[in-house]
Formats: C-alpha cells, structure tokens, sequence
C-alpha cells in the first residue's frame, strides 16, 4: 500500500473513494437534492424500468449531477408505466410516464439541467406525507 | 465500474452483533448474490446506530427505510420486495410507541430528530473496518491541516477556543489539560485514551470505538503533536472484545498508510499507538489508577497533585482523555471552534453522548446538543416511559451522580445544571425509572457496586461505603430506624469530604439525592414497614381483592407454605404470617384478584 504523505495525497485517495459514500451522503439529507423516484413495481419493471433507474443513474455520475435515485412500489399510473417522479429542492413534484433510455437522457438534460417542461407530464393526483 | 444502486446498512455494534447480525449480512449478501444483484446493492456492516432497543438494525439507502428487529431469515424478504421491487416490508417497519403508527424511514423518527451528531458522526455511516471509508468523510484531513498549517501552541489555542471539555466525567476543560501536558518539558511524554469505561448501562464509549475507532485515533496523533508525545496508549477494558478487534484493524490500516508511524505526513511528528488492557475494575477509569494499572501496578489511585500532566506513565508528563473526548476533536480542527462554540450553552460546548436505559420505549445511544432538556431526551428522543407507567426518576452520572425527578426534568442538561440540582454529567448513563422502581433499592444497588469496586487503599470508601450499604440493607428489611436516617446522612458527608479519588468522593451521591428527593419512601420503610413500589421483598404483601376472587382455588394449590384459605367459590384469605412473599399466587391468578397494595394494610 502507497503511503499517505501530504495533504494532498489524502485528498487524492479521498476522491477515489468519494463515490463509494455519494450515495449515503446525499441520502442523509435527500431534500437537499433532486430526487428521481422510478416506479419498480410489476407493471413498471415489465415495461422496462430497470433500464430506466440504469440510464438515470450513469448519466447522473456522467454529469455528475446533484441528484439521488430511488426505486419505489407502484405510483398507479399503470397505463403510463415506466414513470418517474422528479423532485427539485423545494418545488412541487413531476411525474413523466411512458419514459425509455431515450426520454431519461432527455430529462436530465431539459428538465432537471435546465428547468424545461417536457412532453408525457402525468398531473399529479396525491400527496406525500 | 458497477455503480451502487442501493446500499444495504447493518449493525455491527455488539448488541445487534449479539442478535445474530453477523448472519443478516451474510444471508443478505448470499440472496444478492443468488439473485444476481450484487452489483446492484451494497452491504455494509457499520457500527451501532443508536436504536438498540429494536435492533438488529438494516437501513436501506437512499431512502432512510428503518427495518427493526430483523432476523437472518428476513433477508430473503427485504431482497425480493424492497431491491427488487421497490416495496418497503411493512411488518419489519418501525412502529411509533405513541401513535402506534408505521414509520417508513428514519427521517421521520422521533427519536433522531433532536439529535446532533458530532461524536457519532460515523457510527452507523461507514465500515468502521475500512479505512478509507473514513478518509471519504474527511479523516484524517483534520491531522494533515494540523500538522501542515498550525504550530503546537496554535492547535491547542483553537482547541482551548472551542470550549470543549472532558466527557469522561469531570468536565475538565480539554485544550487546558494539553496545555499544561505542552508545557511540561521531558523527554517523552505520553497520550492516553481512557477507555475503560464502567458505569452500569453506559456503552458510549464501546460504540465510538466500535463504530468509527479512526476518529479516536487521529485525535491521539493531533494530541502527540500538540503535547509533544510520539508515544500513545488506548487503556481499554478487556471485556470488550469487539471494540478491541476493530481498533486493532483501524491501528493495522493507518500505519499501513503512513499515518501513524514515523514521520507522518511528511512531516516531522512520529506517533504511534499500541493498547493496554484493564482487567474492569471501575476506579481504573480514575486517571491515576489507571496510569498505575499500565506501569503493571495495583489499579489504586494516588493524591493529585501531582496531576498526570506533571508526572504520569512512568513519571513522565501524560495527557489523558476519554474516547468521546478524543471523537470530538478532528471535527472541531475541520470545521472550527466558532462553529463548535455554536452548539450547546453557555458553558457547555458542543454535544453529549447518553446511553439511555432502563423503563423508557426507545433504549439506546444518543447524541444530543448541550442544554437539551431531560423532558425532551426522555419523552420524545427516549420515546416516554415503557407500557404507560408513571416517570419516577431518572439517574445521570452512573453510580456517583444523583436521581433527578418530575421537578427537574426541564433543566438543561449541561455540566453545571446537572450538578447545581445535585447530580453531575458523569460519562453519560442515563437510567429511567418508573412508579414501580423503590428508590432505597435504587441506592442500595449503586452503593452495592460501588462496596464491590472500591479499590480499599482509603479507609472512608472501603470502610463508609460498606457501613452504608449496611444501613440501607437494614432499612430495605423494615428493620431501620430515625437513627439510621441520620447516621446515613453524616457519614455520606464525612465520605465525600474525606474519600481519595473520585470515586469515594461521589459514591454516597445516589444516597443523598434519594434522601433529598424521595424522603416519603425512607419514612415509609422505616416507620410502617411498608415499601410503597412493593419492590422490597421483606415488606412486601400480597392481598386478594375479595370481589376480584371466584374462589377457584389456583392459589392455595399452588402456595409452597400453605398460607392461602378459602371454601371452593369463595374469596380467599392470605395469611401474612405464614406468606413466605415468593409471588406464585399473583403470578397462577387469572383473573387479576391479587395485588401488591401501594399503601400499608
């Protein structure tokens, strides 16, 4: 094992294993964050949610965005699956349906990078507690 | 590189370990692993969480699931519904005490709510077994910035700024003891951590260094830089294996990186640790016997002056703090003293870290900031007392503080409050007690541990403490008298006044505060021979409701000394003489017809 012989040899190897804990960092504090919630239930993941939540998440390191992916249970939107919720800090919630690789590229890009509402908006019809 | 989805966080802290969680992790790696998701999720042993009354603990990130009480055999479950599905396990869920509702996740839990995390800011975050976990949240940064940007005098002088003292205790200004250890010139010096923690119900100390035992570390080495030391010792107890095994790896891993060793950092300060182990004897906790158990001696304490700052290990100039103390300090060097001077009261800094016990819903370890009320540590942290009794008393300071009561809970908890309503911080225990605790038990038990843990050099602990635990044993057997109450009271005084160490000094507190705040139970021992909690076997009666009874007789049948009559369908009749107070007839009755009655019949 190299040794530790400055401050900055300490930040290097901090680096290397920063992303190991993004995801609990970010998680102590999730309102602080965007946070993607992909609906991973039956109906979701057999229309392709999995490689939803998987595209989500590289282009989050790619970008190395703000922002946290978390999979949750069925959203009722079973006719528009896969959905996601988005939530920026702070603003009300937005759920897309029928979303594939193509369109979370998409909203990353527009929605989340740059505020631009996008087509396939499903009006929210509940409240979390 | 695979990418993380979800992290899997267990407890690995000796309570949750105690309760198979060793297993959970390996069930749920192997389920992973079966199912083709180890790439998916990650699985953690961290250290303790601080919810020990539920454990073992799994938390789910990124959304905060708490999952209490969790078996090997629910890895399965959590694997299929909630990394796969999406789907939280419902039954596995924390339930709130008071609304009997499901908390979905550990934000919306009363009991972390009001707490702030300095100490513990680890535990329960990072793999306490991988370094460089620790290192990602910033360790060791505080011991390069040291080392790289700021003289000795300078390090101390934003320590002595930041106003934290000991936490072992005695409350002792922290920057103040370095200063002193600085000051002193010798050869070698020495830094001790004292971990030899043992008041009855505490575990602060163990969870630290078992959760996050770098922390402790790099505060040694900062402190070898600061007093001038290159030579550490953590004095802990050796009954605490896993915290020893931990510490072992963590010492393994930093000299590995060149962090402890010589010339650290590239600088020139050489530092290195080994560790000393205690045999548990609770005075070696007192900082001269401590040092005098480490040279191979007797654990016995000697007169201050000379303070360990002056002559310790060895007749060389030591600096002694405690765990909690040394886990303070990388976040005090990183984030600074204004922001540590920021939290807690007037005189006391930063937080303190409790181990809450005894009746109380949430049993646990807590950190909370200074100048919190007991009210709020109790009833909303704690979650208020177990099966709805009535609060009666709460015990800080372990055997040498005093029980505060109903009055004092919206005192805030700081070192002076606590002693100004005669009780102290101590290290951090925290026992609750509810309407059913007898208070003479209660100082009974704590003078009980304190005759057993007496080291015996000074006559006023060895020979008072014994005299006193006679007194109460006597008053506990109805046989006491007015006397007795006087005499327990002289000699308590004349013992703190004349005692050696800390220990005789503080070891009549639990008589003198019961007395003061619970005069009503001594009177009702001593003059009706009645104990009013019915905790007290000698005086305790039994008495059948006769509307309760139906006179199915399960009573008489079972009584050892045949002290229960009564016709077949009739109400029956203890016979106190011959009731020898063993409990089995309350215990056969099905219909609640036997009591222990609150006042003398």
């Amino acid at each position: 094992m190299n040794k530790i012989k400055s401050l900055s040899d300490l930040r290097k190897i901090k680096q290397d294993v920063e992303n190991r804990l993004d995801l609990r960092e970010k998680s102590d504090n999730p309102e602080r964050h965007v946070q993607i919630k992909v609906a991973m239930a039956t109906c979701g993941i057999a229309s392709g949610a999995r490689e939803v939540m998987n595209a989500f998440i590289e282009k989050i390191a790619q970008d190395k965005l703000d922002a946290i992916v978390t999979q949750t249970g069925c959203m009722g939107y079973c006719h528009a699956e896969p959905t996601v919720e988005i939530r920026k800090p702070g603003e009300e919630p937005i759920v897309y349906g029928h979303v594939d690789v193509e369109k979370a590229v998409a909203i990353v890009d527009k929605y989340i990078k740059q505020g631009e509402l996008l087509e396939g908006i499903i009006p929210v019809n509940y409240q979390t507690v | 590189m695979s990418r993380y989805k979800m992290h899997l966080l267990v407890c690995g802290g000796t309570g949750c370990r105690s309760s198979e969680s060793d297993l959970i992790v390996e069930n749920l790696k192997k389920v992973l692993q079966e199912k083709g998701l180890d790439g998916d999720a990650q699985v953690v042993q961290t250290g303790c969480f601080g919810f020990c009354e539920q454990g073992p603990i799994v938390k789910v990130l990124p959304d905060n699931t708490f999952y209490t009480s969790v078996k090997p055999s629910d890895a399965e479950g959590i694997i299929a519904e909630h990394v796969l599905k999406g789907r939280k396990v419902e039954r596995l869920l924390y339930k709130d005490p008071k609304q009997q509702t499901v908390v979905s996740d550990s934000k919306h839990m009363e009991f972390y709510q009001k707490q702030i995390r300095i100490a513990l800011r680890n535990c329960g975050f990072i793999d306490p077994e991988n370094i460089d976990e620790y290192i990602a949240r910033d360790g060791y940064a505080a011991l390069a910035k040291v080392l790289e940007e700021m003289t000795p005098e300078a390090a101390i002088d934003l320590l002595k700024k930041s106003g934290l003292r000991g936490r072992g205790g005695g409350g002792f200004p922290t920057g103040l003891k370095w200063e002193l250890a600085h000051k002193n010139k010798a050869g070698q010096k020495y830094v001790v951590c004292n971990a030899d923690e043992g008041d009855p119900g505490a575990f602060m100390d163990r969870s630290i260094l078992e959760g996050d035992p770098h922390s402790v570390i790099e505060a040694m080495a900062i402190c070898g830089y600061c007093i001038g030391a290159t030579k550490g010792m953590v004095y802990i107890r050796a009954e605490y294996p896993l915290a020893i095994q931990r510490l072992k790896i963590a010492l393994n891993q930093a000299r590995d990186y060149g962090l402890l060793g010589n010339s650290i950092l590239g600088s020139k300060h050489s530092f290195d640790i080994e560790l000393r182990y205690g045999a548990g004897a609770f005075v070696c906790g007192e900082e001269t016997a401590l040092i005098h158990s480490m040279e191979g001696q007797r654990g016995e304490p000697t007169v201050k002056p000379p303070f360990p700052a002056e002559s310790g290990y060895l007749g060389k100039p030591t600096n002694v703090n405690n765990v909690e103390t040394f886990a303070n300090i990388p976040a005090i060097y990183l984030r600074g003293a204004e922001w540590f001077l920021s939290i807690g009261t007037a005189k006391s800094k930063g937080t303190k870290v409790f181990a809450l016990a005894g009746k109380i819903n949430n049993v646990g370890l807590i950190e909370v900031p200074m100048g919190i009320t007991l009210r709020e540590v109790i009833y909303e942290i704690g979650g208020g007392i177990k099966d709805g009794k009535k609060f009666k008393a709460v015990q800080t300071g372990g055997p040498s503080g005093g029980c505060l009561t109903e009055k004092d809970l919206d005192t805030p908890i700081d070192f002076d409050n606590l002693l100004a309503v005669g009780s102290m911080m101590g290290s951090g225990g925290m026992i609750v007690m509810d309407e059913n605790d007898c208070m003479v038990s209660v100082a009974k038990f704590y003078l009980d541990f304190t005759v057993e843990e007496s080291c015996g050099k000074c006559a006023p602990c060895r020979v008072g403490n014994k005299r006193l635990y006679e007194l109460l044993n006597k008053i506990t057997n109805g046989k006491g008298t007015e006397e007795d109450l006087e005499q327990l009271r002289n000699m308590s005084v004349v013992i703190k006044d004349t005692a050696l160490c800390g220990l005789g000094q503080t070891s009549p507190n639990p008589v003198l505060s019961t007395m003061e705040n619970f005069a009503d139970e001594y009177a009702a021992h001593i003059h009706d021979q009645h104990c009013p909690s019915g905790q007290c076997k000698a005086l305790r009666q039994y008495f059948i409701l006769s509307e309760k009874c139906v006179g199915c007789t399960a009573c008489s049948k079972v009584c050892p000394s045949e002290a229960i009559s009564g016709e077949k369908r009739q109400a029956h009749l203890i016979d106190q003489i011959k009731c020898i107070r063993c409990g089995a007839c309350m215990e056969k009755c099905k219909f609640s017809a036997i009591i222990i009655p609150s006042t003398k019949i």
